[in-house]
């Protein structure tokens, strides 16, 4: 089987402050990933190249069927941009859930504009994934008056809202009280056993532990220093 | 006994009067100095600046009281403002007496007295040299005519019902609208139609002179003294010809004239004409109506405009941005009043003639849409860059994160300080009386300079502006409430 997400000689740097050396590495479907490393070393800037939120200088990305290239033209480029963050759900550090949208709106919202599913089926979709994260009842709440925890179950729901092959996790409990995050563990396990193919930063050990099968531990410029299957 | 107890019962009674002022021409012997107002601005031929020598005032007032002062053996001082407020000033004592084509009507006596007549006057209708259609008077109906703000033509034309009258702040705007077509006729004064409109070759002006009214000088009740000093000078001036020889040097002598010789003229208190019952409630009523109708398509434009303003400067290229940004910047950095002025008066040169109503709507627009921008601009990037990264990843495209992330969550920063911009906006509403828009401030100076009810009008109209922009601050106050209840 081919993998489904190639990284091939990546290379990315702010100005001449080089953040990816020359990083290949393939991921297929179904694995749970989990991406370790000192803070700062550039592990959400991978995650963030996956998607092209930023742009890179060197190598390439291919996602399924589609190539991102570095140095591309964004403009002419735009609809690969889109089909790739359509299939590559993220999840974030501080949610950056839409705060003037109800929760069930802001799972809406995109499948609507973006996937063009009608409301009705949008709806019923959504009430289903507030179901599995437990948050059926805080539907018409608006982001601001969830706890932290709820906040981010809303985030990887959102996530989910766009059917993705897979999904990426950009720290997802570091800005979570310690309490808190089991409820966000116990949600990503489920996910894992469902066998979504899931890319994950963190430092978690109840995440590194319990659900990933394979660890990539980076050091200086994004080298691989151990890729271990579990 | 009996003439002292008198005497004291004068000086008990006048005592008061006294006391507030002194008669006006015991100080203009005291210092030496006639002090006389008019406007420097009015135009030609009254008192003007010399075309060779701008600091140098020149016109036939100016050799008028020149020649009536050393009658008197004094200096005379002059003393500009603006003409609608010379009474006014005036009567604050801002000088001593008037000499600026002030007309005596009903309205200007109840509030001052004034000198024997020193010219007759009569007003001229002036036309397009191809217009044959309007030949009298009548024939203005239904036209669009300007004249003077405030002066006697104004009231004649405003009087009449049936006459749309424009009010000018000075002659020569009023000739050059009438040139370029924005206006049917122009209905000033005779000797101000003489010199602005009877060299011009695209202008005629009528044979047919409608009303007649006197120029006389102007003084404070609590001056007779003064007034009778000018009076005995100006019979002097007018039986040594002095008079005419002005008059001729102004190319303002005619044989109505010859009335200024008959002291049978000189009871100024004869001359009156019809004393307009001016429903001043109404004129201020529609002009908060204008002043409101405004202020919302204004704002309409600088909505738009400065929204495209605001798109250009965040994700224009480079050509796009320097535009906006230039834009932007000139706008700001140029008075209002300036570019009204370009819109109106200056677009003409170019072959674009806006009418006033359109010109006001356009200049206030387009000076707020920078405001606008500006504020829209602050108000998206305050915004965390999460929320466009979130809404991205989502795979919606710039257009969609705008308008159903980015934009709903900026309008909440944006509000208040709009709202704000619009109040102001509707306060700056009052400078397009400067083109002629009739709205609430211009409605205002018309009422007040009619009846020199300053104080009264000044505060109802006050009080008009104060109610329509009262329930935008409420409103805007309400929004900023809920913008701080709303955040964390």
């Amino acid at each position: 089987m081919l993998p489904y997400i190639k990284i091939k000689n990546l290379g990315k740097s702010y100005g001449k402050n080089e953040i990816i050396r020359d990083l290949s590495l393939d991921i297929n479907s179904g694995e749970v990933i989990v991406f370790k490393g000192p803070s700062g070393i550039g592990k959400s800037t991978l995650l963030r190249s996956l998607t092209y939120l930023e742009p890179f200088q060197k190598g390439s990305i291919e996602v399924g069927k589609y190539v991102l290239n570095a140095n591309l033209d964004r403009r002419k480029e735009r609809e690969t941009i889109r089909a790739v963050r359509t299939q590559l759900g993220f999840v974030f550090q501080f949610f950056n859930l839409f705060p003037h949208l109800t929760v069930i709106e802001n799972l809406t919202l995109a499948p609507i504009q973006v996937l063009r599913k009608s409301k009705e089926e949008a709806l019923e979709d959504a009430q289903k994934l507030l179901k599995k994260v437990g948050l059926e009842e805080k539907a018409n709440f608006h982001p601001e008056q969830l706890s932290g925890g709820q906040r981010q179950r809303v985030g990887i729901a959102r996530a989910l809202a766009m059917k993705p092959k897979a999904i990426l996790f950009d720290e997802p409990t570091s800005s979570l009280d310690p309490e808190m995050k089991g409820e966000i563990v116990r949600a990503m396990s489920d996910l894992a056993s469902e066998g979504m193919t899931m890319l994950i930063v963190t430092h978690e050990p109840a995440v590194v532990e319990g659900i990933a099968s394979r660890i990539v531990s980076f050091g200086a410029g994004l080298e691989v220093l151990s890729d271990t299957a579990r | 006994m009996k003439r002292y107890l008198i005497f004291l019962l004068m000086w008990v009674f006048c005592f008061p009067v006294l006391a507030h002022s002194e008669e006006a021409w015991d100080r203009v012997q005291k210092t030496g100095e006639l002090r006389w107002g008019g406007d420097a601005a009015g135009g030609a031929p009254y008192v003007f600046p010399d075309a060779d020598q701008p600091d140098n005032l020149i016109g036939f007032e100016i050799d008028l009281v020149e020649a009536l002062a050393k009658k008197l053996g004094v200096q005379a001082k002059f003393v500009s403002v603006q003409w609608d407020q010379l009474v006014p000033a005036l009567l604050r004592d801002d000088f001593d007496a008037v000499f600026n084509g002030l007309e005596v009507t009903q309205d200007r006596l109840a509030a001052i007295d004034f000198s024997i007549p020193y010219y007759f006057f009569s007003e001229q209708i002036t036309v397009r040299a191809e217009n044959n259609a309007i030949r009298t008077f009548n024939d203005l109906h239904g036209k669009k005519v300007g004249t003077l703000s405030a002066t006697l033509a104004h009231k004649i034309l405003e009087d009449d019902g049936n006459i749309t009258a424009v009010g000018y702040p000075s002659p020569v705007e009023a000739y050059r609208d009438l040139e370029i077509g924005r206006l049917d006729a122009v209905f000033m004064d005779v000797p101000i139609a003489a010199f602005y409109a009877a060299g011009n070759p695209k202008l005629k002006n009528l044979s047919d002179l409608a009303g007649e009214g006197i120029y006389a000088a102007g003084v404070r009740k609590d001056s007779p003294q003064l007034k009778m000093k000018i009076n005995e000078a100006l019979i002097q001036l007018i039986q040594s010809g002095e008079l005419k020889e002005i008059y001729l040097k102004w190319n303002m002598w005619n044989e109505k004239q010859d009335k200024l010789a008959d002291p049978k003229q000189w009871d100024v208190k004869r001359a009156h004409e019809k004393n307009p019952v001016m429903k001043f409630s109404k004129l201020l009523l529609l002009g908060a109506g204008m002043t409101l109708i405004l202020s919302f398509l204004s704002m309409a434009i600088a909505v738009i405009v400065g929204s495209a303003i605001c798109a250009g400067k965040l994700y224009g290229n480079f050509f796009v941005r320097a535009v906006c940004n230039v834009y932007v910047e000139v706008v700001r950095g140029t008075p209002l009043l300036i570019q009204l002025y370009l819109l109106y008066y200056g677009l003409p040169n170019l072959g674009i003639q806006l009418p006033a109503f359109a010109a006001a709507v356009l200049g206030l627009g387009f000076n707020y849409a920078a405001y606008e921008a500006e504020i829209y601009r602050a108000g998206l990037l305050s915004l965390p860059k999460g929320q466009e990264e979130a809404a991205r990843s989502l795979g919606m495209t710039g257009w969609q994160a705008h308008r159903f992330v980015l934009v709903p969550q900026a309008v909440r920063t944006i509000l208040p300080p709009s709202t704000n911009d619009f109040i102001a906006l509707f306060k700056d509403t009052s400078l397009v009386s400067i083109i002629t828009v009739m709205e609430l401030t211009r409605a205002y100076t018309t009422a007040a300079t009619t009846t020199y009810r300053f104080l009264e009008l000044g505060l109802a109209t006050a009080a008009l502006y104060f109610l329509m922009s009262f329930p935008l601050s409420l409103w805007s106050r309400r929004m900023e409430n809920q913008k701080h209840a709303s955040v964390h």
